[in-house]
């Protein structure tokens, strides 16, 4: 039941993160339209973060999670969020029992 | 005429019922993501306070999948500042739309609802912004049960994992790649998303290569905003010729 300090001023840091992301959109000018590439920029924005963050995982830890984040990604194209999260932690927990 | 803007108790009430109704199917989806959270963070020795606290602080999943990828011991509080700036960059955006179809909320009703913009909720907020005149009642009959189910899934979570012990063995540890996986490919619009996609993959692996810390992730954000940057860039010279 402890927290610790630099645990908590890491969690304030993310807040404070989110909230300046949460509120700064009520000081944006309306006027500002987001068309064309600038658009196409900002919306490319979380799809890229995600790839980012997950991309050492997928592509630079082992073959077992490399076939996995792919089975995943192609169950996602069918199936609901849980059940592909579900194929992929099955399929790396088989993977690596066999020794991949 | 008066009569037809006049607030009853009864319509506070009926929209505040209403909101709840809209977010029902998402607070099933949101508890066991807020489960596999709570579990991820005990297994990476945040205690179950710690995983609840930021839970409630922070209240964006993605962020905190990013954050227990890149946990330290201590925590690196300015890595993981960043990290989550980076990851809710696009709340920006979606304020900045939702802000606009807040006419009838008070200027601080409007900022306090904007703390609460959690993707679902954002969602469901346009959506009926379409349909109906958006009130601070209805948004919290929205926001509200399912802040307190992330919250109490976390928690919850947090207590199981702290019983699971290694999650490698049954391939936990792989779940919140696999979530961030979904949620990338729900972003998927055809082959510039790919390309997107392939820029961010290949910057990212390559920085996190040869630089410690998580400049991986500004790496592999740049280089995506930059192929659709060009990508854009590209189409706008061809409808002009």
């Amino acid at each position: 039941m402890t927290v610790e300090l630099s645990s908590f001023l890491a969690i304030l840091a993310m807040a404070a993160a989110t909230m300046l992301t949460r509120l700064s959109g009520l000081f944006l000018l309306r006027h500002v339209s987001l068309e064309g590439p600038l658009r196409a920029a900002i919306e490319a924005i979380p799809p890229a973060v995600l790839m980012a963050v997950v991309a050492p995982t997928a592509l630079a830890t082992g073959i077992a999670e490399t076939i996995a984040c792919l089975v995943t990604a192609l169950a996602a194209f069918r199936l609901p969020m849980l059940a592909a999260v579900g194929l992929g932690v099955t399929c790396v927990a088989l993977l690596r029992a066999v020794g991949l | 005429m008066g009569a037809l803007f006049y607030v009853t108790e009864t319509n506070r009430l009926q929209e505040m019922l209403g909101g709840m109704r809209s977010i029902a199917p998402l607070i099933a989806a949101v508890i066991p993501i807020g489960l596999v959270f709570g579990t991820v963070a005990a297994t990476k020795g945040l205690s179950t306070t710690e995983a609840g606290l930021m839970s409630a602080l922070v209240f964006a999943g993605g962020s905190q999948f990013v954050a227990m990828d890149i946990w330290t011991h201590p925590a690196a509080w300015a890595s993981l500042g960043l990290a989550a700036l980076l990851v809710n960059i696009r709340h920006v955006l979606m304020s900045a739309s939702l802000a606009a179809r807040m006419q009838a909320f008070s200027p601080r009703a409007r900022a306090v609802s904007m703390l609460f913009l959690a993707d679902e909720i954002w969602a469901m907020a346009e959506f009926r912004a379409r349909v109906a005149r958006l009130t601070p009642f209805w948004f919290f009959g929205l926001a509200a049960p399912f802040y307190l189910a992330w919250v109490l899934s976390s928690l919850a979570g947090a207590m199981l994992g702290a019983l699971l012990g290694d999650p490698a063995v049954i391939g936990l540890d792989f779940a919140f790649p696999a979530v961030f996986i979904v949620l990338v490919m729900g972003f998927w619009k055809g082959a510039d998303t790919g390309a997107i996609l392939i820029a961010s993959a290949a910057a990212a692996v390559f920085v996190q290569h040869f630089v410690p810390g998580v400049w991986y992730i500004a790496a592999g954000a740049l280089a995506g905003l930059v192929t659709a940057l060009v990508a854009a860039g590209r189409k706008e010279g061809c409808v002009e010729q």
